[in-house]
Formats: structure tokens, sequence, C-alpha cells
């Protein structure tokens, strides 16, 4: 289906997808920790693992470890791996060691990894036994974040997911946004669906476990997120029906995204224009300033988040960019749709990687803006490539209209640094 | 299990990947799940590196599990050689590959590469990073080092440099020009720079500079074993230990070993009046077994300081550090827990702390100003400017990096005279600290068992400068204890500050 208001172009969801196996440069889904324990005030992420989950959580959280966060690793030694009673024996005694420290801690989540996973330690066994043994104070759910299943902010879906089950019932009509959001764009979300007059709003996740999120039949729910296709089943098996739509990213992207929900509520024209006018313009506005050294440049986009189909959407429909590849490590139909309708034939559409040979790509296309992780993102700069490293894309507030600019910006920043010291490089002045 | 949050060291693999990252030639080819990549930020990320580490990852995920793991890994070998044509290859797992089992080193044997294979034993289960990097160079050098006929003149190799070293770039060319300045060639630098084929002809040398034991004290064995290679005792940082290192060099070599002191301004430095105020600051030093024996020694010997207590995180050199320890009369910290070294450092109230990236953050929080003398480290502490540990100008480097955080005596003079000027006042701290500073952990006024505080001499401790306060308030409990003592006067703070005058 095509996005309520927009008219669809061409669009890529038709388009042939290219899939790749092979090496794959990504995150695992641990990484998406390190901004829901911000988001969830009360909750603590148990991670159960090895030294390298560890060493990956210090390595992506910087200086974050260093404030006392709310996560951790069990490390599993030589001899949790011997006998499997053991390891039960001994993650009881941490958690009850960890939930005595930390008394502020309502939500235990036990985050499954690689290691656990291969050794098939039962963590949906020991999430039970322990809200038995902590209830009613904690409740302790269990996910999986290993890299052998999830890929990055893939992450917070099947985090959010696990926590669908132990929803409360409710039949009330409620609309229910999916995905973490910066406090402050959450709260310009809500503001923005409260002037449309939609009163029954909750987000998951809550900040905090008793936040009065609950779930039904006559529940409907949006995401905020493009990489939330389990949390998506989840809702959808208790009930509750999707609505689907872009994504809120830059001026047009939030207006489709609000007036999908606003044809769900039959909000009228007048009110739905009344509100979104003056914010859409401002965003508009700010989005033609940021963009004056995007347009006519073209953009490559390597996998990492599942965000790149709507920013490459973002980029091209608004910002006058052109996009050479748009790589995904998964595409979701029904979740990214949408957005591939808007998205006007021409780039290439890639999912999974292989990313020898996707590096082949970009280096035979010298695309003037490559979005990439970090371990790629300075050995292109020093080929003369010139990037972003896509996981501030996660970090930073980028939704709605009072962030299209700085989404703009985040983008056309690399592209006038070049251009600032240009003068300085032999390789720079090489690659022009 | 052990719950942890911080880890001084990262599993066994990465310390592979450091040598592997850290030679040319050579690929390292892991058996390790999707996400395992992240390592490769550490090497593009906080040492700046300009290209990918050298390493092919298998990046399996759960659906290949029920298939076959091992053709994944095969694959992955020879795409990697064709692509890259390594002069060797070194084949491994991480932690999680080492569960399924798929043994790398026999899957590679079968496939006949037409380059040497090396197979790597790393349990991750039980050893960390140091180890990973040791035994990695060391079964590099096993398979690759052919007995040679010696250089005409003479020459050494250095071992140990690594990637992701602290300041393993800079302390390499400051050595290899002090080597040159006493006549002694350089054969071979390993693993930093170095490929296989360097590997090849480390028997050429007359001996081996053992630079840094964590990462290379197996290989250096091995080649004094095989090769009749002796490797050197002391790694020469500090003035002292520079000289002493100098001495080894002439007993080895029979080579009258002098290098030129002009540059050499430590000494001086230390000498001079500002200086003064340095005497008996009580440090605390923490990091890897090698920086913390070179910085008790200067800490001591050459800055006056007083070390209060030493430790290190890598078990493999916990006896060397303990009989350190004993020499100093302290009592040696082995631990790889971040929260038991937070809280020795909060019962010692040093003046200074000298350790790791971690201790830098305990500092901060604890009000206690710190210097970085050991991996782990961040971005900040790969400097682009110049800046060796080894040699005299070390020294120099050093000297600057442990007093700048210190309120230098000018300073601390100018602190005392104005302490109740608005400029100078109490909580505005030393300018480099940042408004934000927290001069001191919060404390309840009554403290330290059943001594009481009055409030008259707690006043009077707020006039004490916040950077010697910490250690005011120790002492006076502690003498205020040692008296039997149930409150703390006016006069208990002065007599405890007579009591321990120096």
């Amino acid at each position: 289906m095509s996005a309520p208001g927009l008219a669809p172009s061409s669009g890529c969801r038709n388009t042939p997808v290219l899939k790749q196996r092979g090496q794959r440069e990504v995150f695992c889904g641990l990484t998406s920790i390190i901004w829901l324990h911000r988001k969830m005030q009360d909750a603590f992420f148990l991670i159960v693992g090895s030294r390298t989950c560890a060493h990956l959580l210090q390595s992506a959280a910087g200086v974050m470890i260093f404030a006392e966060p709310r996560f951790a690793t069990a490390i599993l030694e030589e001899g949790d791996l011997a006998g499997m009673n053991d390891a039960h024996d001994e993650l009881d005694r941490e958690v009850a060691r960890l939930l005595e420290r930390r008394p502020g801690i309502r939500q235990l989540f036990l985050v499954g990894s690689c290691p656990s996973e291969v050794i098939k330690l039962d963590l949906a066994r020991a999430a039970e036994r322990l809200t038995q043994i902590h209830a009613p104070r904690v409740r302790v759910l269990n996910y999986s974040g290993s890299g052998i299943e999830t890929t990055f902010t893939q992450g917070e879906d099947t985090c959010l997911a696990s926590m669908v089950p132990v929803l409360p019932k409710t039949d009330r009509r409620e609309l229910l946004v999916i995905g973490a959001l910066p406090d402050v764009v959450e709260d310009q979300m809500l503001g923005l669906l409260s002037g449309l007059g939609i009163e029954n709003v909750r987000c998951l996740p809550a900040r905090g476990v008793e936040s009065g999120v609950a779930v039904g039949p006559n529940t409907v729910f949006a995401l905020t997120q493009p990489f939330l296709s389990d949390t998506c089943a989840a809702l959808e098996r208790r009930g509750a029906r999707h609505i689907a739509a872009p994504f809120p990213f830059g001026a047009d992207g939030t207006t489709a995204w609000l007036r999908a929900i606003a044809q769900e509520f039959g909000i009228g024209a007048d009110r739905f224009a009344a509100v979104t006018d003056a914010p859409r313009k401002r965003a508009e506005r700010a989005v033609a300033q940021a963009a004056q050294d995007l347009a006519g440049r073209s953009v490559f986009f390597f996998p990492d988040s599942q965000l790149e189909i709507p920013l490459a959407r973002f980029l091209t429909r608004e910002c006058g960019m052109t996009a050479i590849e748009v790589g995904s490590p998964y595409i979701h139909d029904a979740i990214h749709g949408p957005d591939l309708d808007l998205l006007e034939a021409g780039p290439m559409i890639s999912e999974g990687q292989d990313v020898d040979l996707q590096l082949d790509r970009a280096r035979a296309a010298r695309p003037d803006l490559t979005v990439c992780g970090l371990g790629l993102a300075n050995p292109l700069e020093a080929e003369g490539l010139t990037t972003k490293w896509a996981i501030e894309l996660v970090f930073t507030p980028v939704h709605f209209y009072e962030q299209a600019g700085d989404l703009a910006g985040l983008f056309s920043r690399p592209l006038r640094r070049k251009g600032l010291i240009a003068g300085l490089s032999p390789r720079l002045r090489a690659a022009e | 299990m052990k719950l942890t949050v911080w880890t001084y060291e990262g599993p066994p693999h990465v310390g592979a990947m450091r040598v592997a990252t850290a030679m040319k030639g050579l690929h390292y080819v892991l058996h390790a799940p999707q996400g395992d990549t992240y390592a490769d930020l550490l090497f593009t990320m906080i040492e700046r590196r300009d290209h990918r580490p050298p390493v092919s990852y298998t990046t399996f995920q759960a659906r290949d599990l029920g298939s076959d793991t091992a053709q994944l890994f095969q694959d992955a070998c020879c795409d990697a050689y064709a692509r890259f044509k390594p002069e060797a290859i070194i084949v491994g797992a991480s932690c999680t590959a080492e569960l399924i089992q798929d043994d790398p080193g026999g899957l590679s044997e079968l496939m006949g590469l037409p380059v040497p294979v090396i197979p790597l034993e790393l349990p991750s289960y039980q050893r960390k990073e140091n180890f990973g990097a040791d035994e990695t160079f060391f079964q590099i050098v096993r398979t690759l080092a052919k007995p040679c006929e010696r250089t005409a003149r003479i020459s050494c190799n250095i071992l140990g440099p690594a990637a992701l070293g602290f300041r393993h770039r800079d302390d390499i060319t400051e050595l290899t020009a002090m080597l040159h300045e006493i006549g002694i060639d350089v054969n071979v630098v390993a693993p930093m720079g170095a490929t296989p084929s360097d590997i090849a002809r480390l028997g050429a040398a007359h001996f081996n500079i053992l630079l840094y034991p964590e990462t290379a004290e197996s290989a250096a064995r091995w080649l004094k074993r095989e090769f009749d290679q002796p490797h050197t005792t002391i790694v020469p940082i500090g003035v002292t230990a520079t000289r002493d290192f100098l001495a080894e060099l002439a007993t080895l070599t029979g080579l009258p070993c002098r290098a030129g002191e002009e540059r050499l301004r430590l000494p001086w430095y230390a000498q001079s009046v500002d200086s003064t105020y340095l005497t008996g600051k009580r440090v605390f030093i923490f990091g890897d077994a090698t920086h913390v024996r070179a910085a008790a020694y200067i800490a001591r010997d050459e800055m006056g300081f007083e070390v209060a207590g030493m430790g290190c995180y890598n078990r493999e050199f916990a006896r060397g550090i303990r009989a350190l320890a004993r020499e100093f009369g302290v009592e040696a910290l082995i631990t790889d827990d971040y929260l038991e070294v937070e809280q020795t450092i909060e019962a010692l109230q040093p003046e200074m702390i000298l350790g790791t990236q971690m201790e830098r953050h305990i500092g901060k929080r604890l009000g206690i100003p710190c210097a970085v003398i050991s991996a782990p480290v961040h971005v900040q502490d790969f400097p682009a400017r110049y800046s060796p540990q080894v040699g005299f100008e070390g020294a120099n480097v050093i000297f600057d990096t442990w007093v700048h955080p210190l309120v230098m005596g000018l300073e601390e003079h100018l602190l005392h005279m104005f302490r109740e000027d608005f400029e100078f006042h109490d909580a505005a701290g030393p300018s480099h600290h940042g408004a934000a500073a927290t001069p001191e952990t919060p404390r309840a006024p009554a403290s330290a068992g059943d001594v009481i505080w009055l409030d008259a001499a707690e006043r009077e401790l707020k006039k004490i400068p916040f950077f010697v306060r910490g250690k005011a308030r120790r002492n006076t409990e502690t003498f205020a204890q040692s008296k039997d003592l149930r409150e703390i006067s006016v006069d208990t703070l002065y007599e405890a500050k007579a009591h321990y005058a120096r």
C-alpha cells in the first residue's frame, strides 16, 4: 500500500533486491542495550555471555561505561561450561547480589548472547524462576541480543517483543507508539498527537514499568523505528493492528506518519493542517538550509540499522541526493514498504552483506557520501571517500519535525568538512 | 559466572588481532559469529588506523549452525587468500566458535593453501587479551623463524610492539634512535611493522630487546632456546631504567653503550625548586605489570613521590609485582575487578593516581588527579604528537604528563595565599579540571567509625586546599584513633598536622 497523502513515484517496492551472504561488518543486538537502558529508567540489562560481550559493550558504550550504567555482563567461565545445572545456580546467585546492590531496579532483562545460546542455557526458564523468586518487586524477562540471531537495532526489537506477552490486556481503543525515542522527541510527538485530538497514547518502551501500557483487540499501533518486526508480530498476536506508514524522518516523512494516524482516528483535514502546517514549514526551512551541501550529491548506504531505507527516502526526496545503493541488514515488506514506495526507482536495494564485495561496489561507484559503520569509516576516508558513520543516527535525536534540520545536518557536515580542510592532504586532493 | 561492567582486557582473540594488525602481509581468519567485527573499530577508531585490520570473519548466524559452519570457515579462508594474497595466515576461533568445536587448525590444514597457515589455540574462557597477543606472536615466530647467519654488525630485534599498544609507535622510534647512536642495528621490529618474511630472519640478530614482556615474552624465550639469542630484562622506561638498560646492552654486546643525555630534562626539572612541592606526594600505581614496575621506580627515585600502593590487572605477572610491592613496603593489588581498585584507592586516599583509562575515571569521581601510564587507553592516548615512554625523551614526556594533573608549586602557593579570594575560593578547583570539578566525595560530617568531627574542626578542614584535604582528613582521623580520641577539634587537627609534618 502507498502512504496516504503522498503521491507514489515509480517506487522501489518491486525492485529486485540483491541478497548476499558473506562476511557481515555489523554490530550484534547487544549494542542496543546502550540506548535502551537510558530510556527504561527502572530496568537493568544482564547479559549472560563471554568476555567478548563485555568488551563489545565497553567499546560501544565509550565513556558511558563509567557512569554506573544499568547493564552488566555475567561472564561465563570454564566451570559454567562444564555442567548446566551449575550455571543456573550461579546465575541465581549473581542476580540476587545484583538486585540487593541496586534496589531501584524493577525490571531485569536476562539478555542471551552467542555463547549462552550455543550452549543452550535456558534463560527463558531462568527468567520465570527468577520472577517467582523476586516477585513482586522485580519482573525478570529474557530476550536474545546474540550476534547469531540479531543485528544491531534488532536487539531493541527482541527486547520489546519479550515485553509484549506480559503487557496487561485492555479493550480500550488506544494508540501505542512503538520504538525507543529520546525523551525530547517523544514529548514532541505526544504534543503533536494530542494537538490532533488523539489522547489515549502510550509508548513502548515506557520510561518505567508502571506506565499503564496495555494491549488488546482495539489497540492500534504505529512504529517510529523500522527495525521492530518481531514486536509488530507479537502485538498482532495479541489482536492489535499496525498502522502502516513511512517513518517520521524529515518534514514529509513526519507529515505522512502523522497523516496515517490521523486517518485512522478520523481527524479532519482542517485540524490536521492547523496542527502540522507551522512545524512542517519550520522543518522544511531547516532542511533546505542544511541540505544546501547535499543537493546533487550521491549517497551509498552500507547495512547497519534498518534505518537505511527511510533515510535514503529522506535524503533523495527532501535533500536532493541520488542514492546509489541502499543496503539494509533486513527488509520487511510490511514495515519498509511505505518508504520503498516513496523511494524513486534507481538505486540498488541490497539485503544482507558480503562486505568485501560491497566495498568493491562502493569503490567503483565513488559516492559523494558513504554511510557506514566505524570499522569501515576511517579506512574509506583514507581511500578518499567521504563517510558518515551510521551509529550516530541511532543515538542522536533525528525523528519528527524539529529534528529534521539536524538530521540533514548530520549528512551535510562531513561534506562541508571535506571542503573546508581540502587543502591539507595530498590524499584528499588526489581523490577529487 | 562473574559480574562485570569494565574489563581491563578483551578476549584472547583481540590479542591475536593486535598482532595481526600490527604486522604486514599476514591475514587472520577468525571463526566468529556475526557481531564480533566490533573489534575492528578499536583499531580504526581508537588507534585511528587508515585501513581495515587484516581479519576475515566467518560471521556465522543462527541459521548456519544446523548446517555446515566448517564449510563457512573454509570458504572464508579461500576468499581471504584469493583476495589478500598474504604471505602467511593465522586461523583461530572466538569464544562462541570455540564452543561449536570446528577446529580451524585441522580444517585449514586440509585445504592445502600455498602459504603457511598457523593455527591458534586461545582458550577464551580462561585467558585474556595479553595472553592472546603473546601466544599468537609466539606461534608465528615458532612457525616462521628460520635459523640464519648472524649479521656482520651487531644487531638486535625489538620484540613486543603491537597494535593498540600504549605508545608503542613512538617507543620504537625513540629506542631505534638510541640504538643507532650507540652503534647497534635493528634487525627486525616485531610484530609491529614486520612481515612474515621479516619473522623468518629474526635469527640474524645477535640478541633481542624484550620491550613489552606482556606481548613477547614467550617468543623471546623460544628464540633464546632455539637460536641462542639472549634478550634484555630491563624495560628502558625512566632515567635510571634507561641507564641500566644501556649497561645491560653493554654486557650483551661488549660495546661501550653510552647515549647522549643532552636532551634529557627530567633530572633538572625534578631538581628545580618548583618541583619541591612534589616531595612525598602519595601516588597509587595501577596498570599492566611492565608499566607499573617502571612507574614505581620513576615515582620514588626520580620524582620524589611516595608510592602508596601498586598493582596490576594481568595475573601472568602477579609474582613480579608482589615482589616489587614488598620492596616498596606496600601491598600489591592483583585484580581485574575495577571495584576492588576503586575501593583500594578510596581507602588509601592518594594524592595522585597513575593508572589506565579506568583509573582516570575513578580519579575523576573521587576528585584525585590522574595520569595515564598503561593500556587500556582511549583515543586521546594515541596522540598525534611524538610521545614515547622509553628512553630519555620518554622520561621528559613522563615528567610533563605526571606533573600536569597536579597543581604546580607556584599555583599551589598562590592558592594557599589567596584561598579566601573569590577567584581562588575553595570550590573553584584547578583550572584544568573545568568548572564541573567535584573537589571531594561528599562525606557525612561525622566519619571514620567512632571519631566525630566538631563543627569548628570541620570548618577549619574546609580551609585546607581541596587537593590535600583528603590526606589531612585521613591523617587526622588516623591520629585521633591512635590517641583514642572520640572527637576531633581544631587542636586535634593541628596536632595531627604537626605529627605528620614532613
